[in-house]
């Protein structure tokens, strides 16, 4: 199956006013910034999985995706990473300022679809942030779910992301595992890529769907590894993220193949986009 | 009651679907173990003439450097397996590794599965053949982590 499509409508091409409520650190070079409306400004509709396209003024606009649980209808949460001048200057926001918003964009993680199967979510580094959507999504239905498994590698314990929501998770029946490239003595977790959790995670690959967010070569060891557990690839989604510009695919900067991320994806069917993956400098 | 050591391996992911003649061979070289939290079942240049299928718990290898400490360079968790520094002169542990928790293992004597691998050569490569997976697992594995791949592009 396709990940669902949100019909997009004109508007969606303005950007309004948000005020920053708060901005809160994760760790040292990255931020989940809480966004409300300014002024006459709407909150907009939004599905697990989608972005938005957020514009510092003055400094450039770019696609970060939505954090937050989706039953919180007043507030939008951001996690950015600060890698550019655009992430930079948002991360360094204060309380009180404004950021513009335009969206939301994109296809949704099709978690509705797959109540009573098992569900595995991998998330490398920030990849956890478009995920988490999807997570509370599940949890606020838990019951309609199997076994629910969260895989979560990071480069060092130091910045892995939510930290302090995991306990919460884990009382909501979620297996939360974790694993870090490099760590010093005191870790209790794994050491390895989140690949290596994969053959740990008890699921009936029958009735199995993963979630899945990371670098793309992470992606691609990871949708291997899954495979090899029995799992078909048309029941693996990934969020893609490429040079997404205007959001609606008009400027094709973000086309891989016959898709334009932005507008098709970003949540795909592995088995849609792998011969695409496969063509070197596309 | 007790499981032997034979029952113990049909159940382990490494040796599961082993020749049960050939996992009866093997098992005539193990023995049970179990190690605390915090201690070692292996130390950096001491005779290696073991290797031990994890059954439960984890353990972590380290290599001590004299700035940083002890620093973890990969975990294994029940099901897997670690050591094969018993495979090849001159027989001694490059790494430490520590129970990060309580752990449960076989451990198997070296010399006894060498000599029952060269006396047979089909279960000797059938052997061989699973350490090489391992092998290229974890290989793979150390490839990734060199990769940096949450790093900043930035940098």
């Amino acid at each position: 199956m396709e990940a669902p499509r949100v019909e997009q409508v004109p508007e969606l091409m303005l950007t309004t006013p948000f005020r920053v409520r708060k901005n809160r650190r994760e760790t040292v070079d990255t931020r989940t910034l809480e966004l409300v409306p300014a002024g006459e400004s709407k909150m907009p509709a939004w599905r697990p999985g989608q972005f938005m396209m957020l514009y510092v003024f003055g400094r450039g606009e770019i696609p970060i995706s939505i954090c937050g649980d989706p039953e919180e209808s007043s507030v939008l949460f951001h996690t950015v990473r600060a890698v550019g001048p655009v992430s930079t200057a948002m991360c360094d926001a204060k309380a009180g300022s404004s950021i513009g918003v335009r969206g939301p964009f994109g296809s949704a993680w099709p978690a509705e679809f797959y109540e009573g199967h098992d569900v595995v979510l991998v998330a490398g580094g920030i990849g956890l942030a478009p995920l988490r959507p999807a997570l509370y999504r599940i949890m606020s239905n838990r019951r309609r779910y199997a076994r629910v498994s969260l895989l979560i590698g990071s480069r060092t314990p130091d910045i892995l992301l939510y930290p302090r929501e995991m306990a919460a998770w884990r009382k909501r029946d979620i297996d939360i595992r974790l694993t870090v490239d490099a760590a010093a003595p005191g870790w209790k977790d794994s050491v390895g890529p989140v690949t290596v959790l994969i053959p740990r995670v008890e699921l009936e690959p029958s009735r199995t769907v993963a979630f899945i967010v990371g670098p793309e070569i992470m992606m691609r060891f990871v949708v291997q590894a899954l495979a090899q557990r029995g799992i078909p690839l048309s029941r693996l989604f990934v969020s893609m993220e490429r040079n997404m510009k205007c959001a609606a695919g008009f400027c094709g900067h973000c086309q891989l193949g016959p898709a334009f991320i932005c507008k098709d994806g970003p949540v795909f069917p592995y088995s849609q986009l792998a011969p695409w993956l496969a063509i070197r400098n596309l | 009651m007790q499981k032997d050591i034979e029952s113990l391996l049909a159940e382990h992911p490494f040796f599961r679907d082993f020749a049960p003649d050939y996992r009866a061979l093997i098992a005539g070289c193990g023995k049970n173990t179990h190690f605390d939290s915090g201690q070692l079942l292996a130390r950096t240049g001491d005779s290696a003439n073991l290797f031990f299928a994890i059954r439960h718990g984890r353990a972590s290898i380290e290599i001590h450097s004299p700035e940083r400490g002890p620093l973890i360079v990969q975990t294994v968790d029940g099901g897997e397996i670690v050591g094969w520094s018993w495979l090849f002169p001159p027989y001694r542990w490059t790494f430490d590794v520590r129970a990060m928790e309580e752990v449960r293992a076989i451990s198997f004597d070296g010399e006894c599965l060498r000599g029952k691998c060269d006396r047979d050569p089909v279960m000797g490569y059938d052997f061989m053949k699973r350490f090489a997976r391992v092998f290229m697992q974890r290989l793979e594995n150390t490839r990734l982590q060199l990769l940096d791949l949450y790093g900043s592009p930035a940098r």
